[in-house]
């Protein structure tokens, strides 16, 4: 299998995918395209193969068959469940590992004051929170300014409100640089609340893929939130047996939700 | 006021009321005749001995001799051991190449080879900083490669991923990712120097702190016998408590060194 260049304008397309560790085949034919800029949620139970989709797009790993097409040239970064950080580098200096120029703690700066760590540059990690450390790997992830910015169940290992601060930190960060994005999760309410797309992969396969038509940012109690919620993981539950409908979007003068939720 | 002054200062005195009665108690005895001079001579008069050898000189010619053998044994010990540590904990050829002759030379205690250095080299400086050098080259080796070979492979990926390759990546992440397991067989292969420096300066030398205690004994003078164990005592603590700056230093990342 080789990588292939690809000429229309940043789209990556999966074909007939495939990965095998030994006689385990954990992606078999798997189809899938992202547009340039999207946002694309990948859930599904632990093992589904959702972690080895995510190893093939970032290149640390290589299919067995089937096509992988990106865009050439492309930045990658992938930012993973623990946080690796170099525990020998202060945060400021983790956050340019690999950053040329004479501009580049500058620039790596700059990214950590996005992510509201400024105070913390010259700390040493371990002195830090796992939020906070997150939040360093995703400074350290976005100040190399990737097309594609991969999410490994980043937030996996945090607490819940820290996870919805992450989850409103990323979605502000990623609207403001327009990474295509990739999150791999298994929590269901987290893709709904981030993605463009929601993408069911199981056994080894696309089983599910929903577009998420919400206005951002999104709230988590909303009926329509809660409708893809239910949707989906009602899927991922019953399996192929499922056969609920998401409901059509409710003709509304004005959000009930929201001003319940005000009140 | 008087109390708290007396808090304050006790947990740092308290220790050295043990040490003190007891050299207390060593001195009475000798002055007063219950200690034998041939089986332990009194403080003052090491103190006098200490003084004596310090005015003629003797004492830094002597300890200048033995800290230049320790310092160049190690120095090529310690070299040899952490270049071939890196070569065997880099590449797979390296490890193949040397990794079992050094894990069977190990196993040799450096004292047993003492009779053949004294054949090959005699009893001049040659033979000293040889066994040195033989003493501090596994420990160095061993803790260089397990430091290398138990790197968080996550943080290997992670620093690939992110463009860090080649000697950047030697450099960024496997050296310091290393070198707490470095500085362990550093520590480690300074103790086994001064050991290894001792039985061999006093077995055979014409020079440094061993052959300072070999002379003396043969003279029954007991004061300079004394003499010579404290210094060595001081030599091994000044290289430990230097060793230990070094830790502080280099690992100040550590969660171990870090300042609370």
């Amino acid at each position: 299998m080789k990588r292939e260049n690809f000429t229309l304008a940043g789209a990556i397309h999966l074909q007939g995918l495939q990965r095998r560790f030994g006689t385990r085949t954990v992606l078999d034919g798997l189809n899938l395209d992202i547009a340039q800029g999207e946002f694309v949620a990948i859930v599904g139970r632990s093992g589904c193969g959702k972690s080895t989709l995510l190893r093939l797009l970032a290149g640390l790993d290589a299919p067995d068959g089937g096509r992988l097409q990106q865009p050439a040239g492309q930045t990658v970064r992938v930012m993973f469940q623990d946080a690796r950080l170099l525990p020998w580098k202060t945060v400021l200096d983790n956050v340019a590992l690999g950053l040329a120029g004479a501009d580049a703690r500058q620039r790596a700066r700059d990214a950590l004051a996005e992510v509201g760590l400024a105070d913390r540059a010259g700390e040493w990690p371990v002195r830090l929170s796992g939020g906070q450390r997150q939040r360093v790997a995703l400074a350290r992830a976005l100040v190399h300014q990737p097309q594609l910015l991969l999410l490994d169940e980043p937030l996996g290992a945090l607490d819940a409100l820290t996870r919805l601060e992450m989850q409103a930190l990323i979605e502000r960060l990623w609207l403001a640089h327009a990474p295509t994005t990739v999150l791999v999760t298994h929590d269901v309410s987290e893709a709904v609340a981030l993605a463009d797309r929601v993408v069911l992969v199981e056994e080894g396969r696309v089983a599910l893929d929903v577009r998420i038509d919400l206005p951002r940012p999104r709230q988590h109690g909303d009926t329509r939130f809660v409708a893809f919620e239910q949707h989906i993981l009602q899927r991922v539950l019953q399996g192929p047996a499922y056969t609920g409908q998401l409901p059509a979007e409710p003709v509304q003068p004005y959000r009930f939700n929201q001003l319940n939720w005000a009140l | 006021m008087s109390q708290s002054f007396l808090q304050r200062h006790a947990a740092r005195v308290i220790p050295w009321l043990v040490p003190a009665a007891l050299l207390l108690a060593w001195q009475v005895a000798s002055s007063l005749g219950w200690l034998n001079h041939r089986v332990l001579p009194a403080p003052s008069e090491v103190l006098a001995a200490a003084w004596r050898l310090t005015v003629s000189g003797e004492l830094f010619t002597h300890l200048y001799s033995s800290f230049w053998r320790a310092a160049s044994g190690f120095a090529i010990g310690a070299g040899l051991g952490l270049l071939l540590g890196l070569i065997a904990g880099l590449s797979r050829l390296g490890e193949a190449v040397f990794d079992t002759t050094l894990q069977m030379l190990r196993n040799i205690p450096p004292l047993a080879i003492l009779p053949l250095v004294i054949l090959w080299f005699g009893i001049d400086e040659t033979a000293k900083v040889f066994l040195v050098a033989f003493g501090t080259l596994f420990p160095v080796y061993l803790n260089t490669y397990h430091g290398i070979r138990s790197l968080d492979p996550a943080l290997l990926e992670m620093a690939r991923s992110y463009g860090v390759t080649g000697q950047a990546l030697f450099r960024q992440v496997v050296l310091p990712g290393a070198l707490p397991s470095i500085l362990v067989g550093v520590r480690y292969a300074l103790g086994i120097a001064w050991i290894i420096l001792i039985v061999a300066e006093t077995l055979a030398a014409s020079s440094g702190i061993g052959y300072l205690a070999a002379n003396a004994r043969e003279f029954l003078q007991t004061e300079i016998v004394v003499l010579s164990i404290l210094l060595y005592a001081l030599l091994g603590k000044a290289v430990d408590v230097a060793a230990r700056l070094l830790e502080r230093r280099w690992l100040q990342w550590h969660p171990s060194y870090l300042k609370a």
